[in-house]
C-alpha cells in the first residue's frame, strides 16, 4: 500500500505551516504523528497533492505549568504525556488514559493534537478533554484564537478547524487536589480503540457530589458529555440507586454506530457499564 | 514529484539518497538499501513486524516516510549484532525458543533491545506492555516473555561486570 503521490514541505515553525496552509488551502493536509493520516494515505482514502509536516516545529512540543493552566503543544506525542511529571501530578487522568491510547510504538508517534483534530469520535483524547473542560487554540493567519473543547468536535472527521489554522495547544486547567477520575474503556485487545470508554472526573463535599463531569468514546458521531447522567448525581451521594440512574441517563443519550465491535444494543449496554466502573473508581479517589 | 535529498544513518552506515516524498520507510530500507529484516506484515500499523529504532525510540517503519527521517540514525535488525556476537536479545530467543516461523522475530528483537534500555529490569507484567506493539502468530507469546527476560539478565549482569 503505498500513498499518492505528493509534494512534502517540513517548515521550521508556525508561521511557516500557516503559509504553506494559505497557499495550497484545500490541497495540503497536515501531518503530525502521522498514525491516522498516513493509513488512510495508504488506503487513498486521502490524497492531498501536499503534505505540511509539522514534526520539525520545536515550539509545538512540550507541556508547561502556567499555575492554573497545563500547556500543552499540540505536537506532544503520548509517550510523553505518560512520562510527565507535570501531567502526572496535576492531570493525573491524562497521563492513566494515554496508556490506554495504541501501543508502544504508536504511542512514540501519535500526537494529541492529531488525536484531537482527527475528528474521530473512536479516539481518546475528545472524551478526555471534554471532561476535563480543555481549551485548544487554533493558529491562523490572523492570528490565534481559543475554542473550548465543548465546542470543537462538530461531526464524524468533523472539527471546529478551518483549512487554514493549525492545533497549536492544548490547555487544561489543573485538575485540584481531592478530584476524584477515571478513564475506562472497553477493549477487543490492547491496541484496539474502544468499544465504549467513559472519562469521569468530580469532587465531593461531605459525601455529596458537588462537581462533575462525565464524558464518553465512540459512543456518538463526536465524543460527547454525558450532561443528563451529571444532574442525575450532581448534589446527590453516589449510591446504587443513583449510580443506576445515570447509568439509564447515558444510555439514552448515547448514539452508537454498529460495527464490527459491536451492535448497537451491545454498545449501549457497555456505555452503562463503562458510566459505572468509572463513577465507582473515581469516587473512591476523591478526598 | 520532485524526490528531496536526505542524509541517514543506518546500522551505523551513512547514506545520501534522493527519495520520492510517498517512499515509506519499510520500503526504503527494503528495496533502496536491500536491508531486508524488518518485515512487512500487515501494511496498517498493527502488527509490528516492522519495528525499527529510529533515534533511538520503536517506531513502525510502515506508518513513517522516509524523507521525515533526513538527519535521522536508524536501526534495524541486521543492526544487533556487533562483529559477530549476538545481542543479547537475539541469544536470548535462540535459547528460550522465543520463534517458530520467524515472521514477527526481527520486529520484537528491535523492539525488545529498546524496550530493556527503557527500562533494563522489567516485570512480566511490564515485557508484556512494553511488546503489546508486536503480534505473533505461532508462539502464544510465552517464550516471547522468557527470552526478553533472558536477554535482561543477561544485560543486567554484563552492567554488573563492567562497573
Ligand atoms: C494500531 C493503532 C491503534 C490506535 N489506537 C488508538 C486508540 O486506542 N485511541 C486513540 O485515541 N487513537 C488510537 N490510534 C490513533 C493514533 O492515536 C493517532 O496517532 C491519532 O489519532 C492521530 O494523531 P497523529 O499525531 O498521528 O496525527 P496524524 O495522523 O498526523 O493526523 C491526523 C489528522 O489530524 C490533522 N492534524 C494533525 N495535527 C494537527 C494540528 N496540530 N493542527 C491541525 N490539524 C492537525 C491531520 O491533518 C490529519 O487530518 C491508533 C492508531 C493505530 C495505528
Ligand atoms: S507492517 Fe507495519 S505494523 Fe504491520
Ligand atoms: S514466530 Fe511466527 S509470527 Fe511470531
Amino acid at each position: 500500500m503505498i500513498p499518492w503521490p505528493f509534494e512534502y514541505h517540513a517548515p521550521k515553525n508556525i508561521a511557516e505551516a500557516i503559509n504553506l496552509l494559505g497557499q495550497y488551502g484545500g490541497e495540503a493536509k497536515i501531518l503530525a504523528g502521522g498514525h491516522s493520516l498516513l493509513p488512510m494515505m495508504k488506503l487513498r482514502f486521502a490524497q492531498p497533492e501536499h503534505l505540511i509536516d509539522l514534526n520539525r516545529i520545536p515550539e509545538l512540543r512540550g507541556i508547561k505549568d502556567t499555575g492554573n493552566m497545563i500547556v500543552i503543544g499540540a505536537m506532544t506525542v503520548e509517550n510523553d504525556l505518560i512520562r510527565s511529571p507535570i501531567i502526572q501530578s496535576k492531570l493525573p487522568l491524562l497521563a492513566e488514559a494515554a496508556k490506554l491510547i495504541a501501543d508502544p510504538q504508536v504511542r512514540n508517534r501519535g500526537t494529541i493534537g492529531g488525536d484531537l483534530a482527527h475528528g474521530d469520535p473512536a479516539n481518546d483524547h475528545p472524551a478526555l478533554a471534554l471532561a476535563l473542560q480543555a481549551q485548544f487554540v487554533l493558529t491562523g493567519p490572523k492570528g490565534k484564537r481559543t475554542v473550548a473543547a465543548a465546542d470543537f468536535f462538530q461531526g464524524l472527521y468533523l472539527t471546529a478547524l478551518a483549512e487554514n489554522e493549525v492545533l497549536t495547544e492544548i490547555h487544561v486547567p489543573v485538575m485540584e487536589k481531592g478530584t476524584g477520575y477515571a478513564y475506562e474503556k472497553l477493549k477487543r485487545k490492547t491496541g484496539d480503540w474502544a468499544t465504549a470508554g467513559a472519562a469521569v472526573v468530580m469532587q465531593v463535599k461531605g459525601n455529596v457530589i458537588s462537581k462533575i463531569s462525565i464524558a464518553l468514546t465512540n459512543l456518538a458521531p463526536t465524543a460527547m458529555r454525558a450532561e443528563a447522567a451529571e444532574s442525575a448525581l450532581l448534589g446527590k451521594e453516589l449510591t446504587p440507586a443513583t449510580l443506576d440512574a445515570a447509568a439509564k441517563a447515558v444510555m439514552a443519550a448515547v448514539d452508537p454506530a454498529e460495527d464490527l465491535r459491536g451492535d448497537v444494543e451491545y454498545k449501549t449496554a457497555m456505555a452503562g457499564q463503562m458510566v459505572k466502573r468509572a463513577l465507582g473508581k473515581a469516587r473512591m479517589r476523591c478526598a | 514529484m520532485a524526490k528531496k535529498l536526505i542524509h541517514v544513518t543506518v546500522n551505523g552506515q551513512s547514506h545520501e539518497v534522493a527519495v520520492e516524498p510517498r517512499l515509506l520507510l519499510i520500503h526504503f530500507l527494503r528495496e533502496q538499501l536491500n536491508l531486508t529484516g524488518a518485515h512487512i506484515g500487515c501494511e496498517t500499523s498493527h502488527c509490528g513486524a516492522c519495528t525499527v529504532d529510529l533515534d533511538g525510540q520503536s517506531v513502525k517503519s510502515c506508518t513513517h516516510l522516509a524523507v521525515q527521517c533526513d538527519g535521522s540514525s536508524i536501526t534495524t535488525v541486521e543492526g544487533l549484532a556487533q562483529n559477530g556476537v549476538l545481542h543479547a536479545v537475539q541469544e536470548g530467543f535462540y535459547q528460550e525458543h522465543g520463534l517458530q516461523c520467524g515472521f514477527c522475530t526481527p520486529g520484537m528483537l528491535v523492539r525488545a533491545q529498546r524496550l530493556l534500555q527503557e527500562n533494563p529490569n522489567p516485570t512480566e507484567d511490564e515485557i508484556r506492555q512494553g511488546m503489546s506493539g508486536n503480534l505473533c502468530r505461532c508462539t502464544g507469546y510465552q517464550n516471547i516473555v522468557k527470552a526478553v527476560q533472558y536477554a535482561a539478565k543477561k544485560l543486567s549482569q554484563a552492567a554488573a561486570a563492567a562497573a
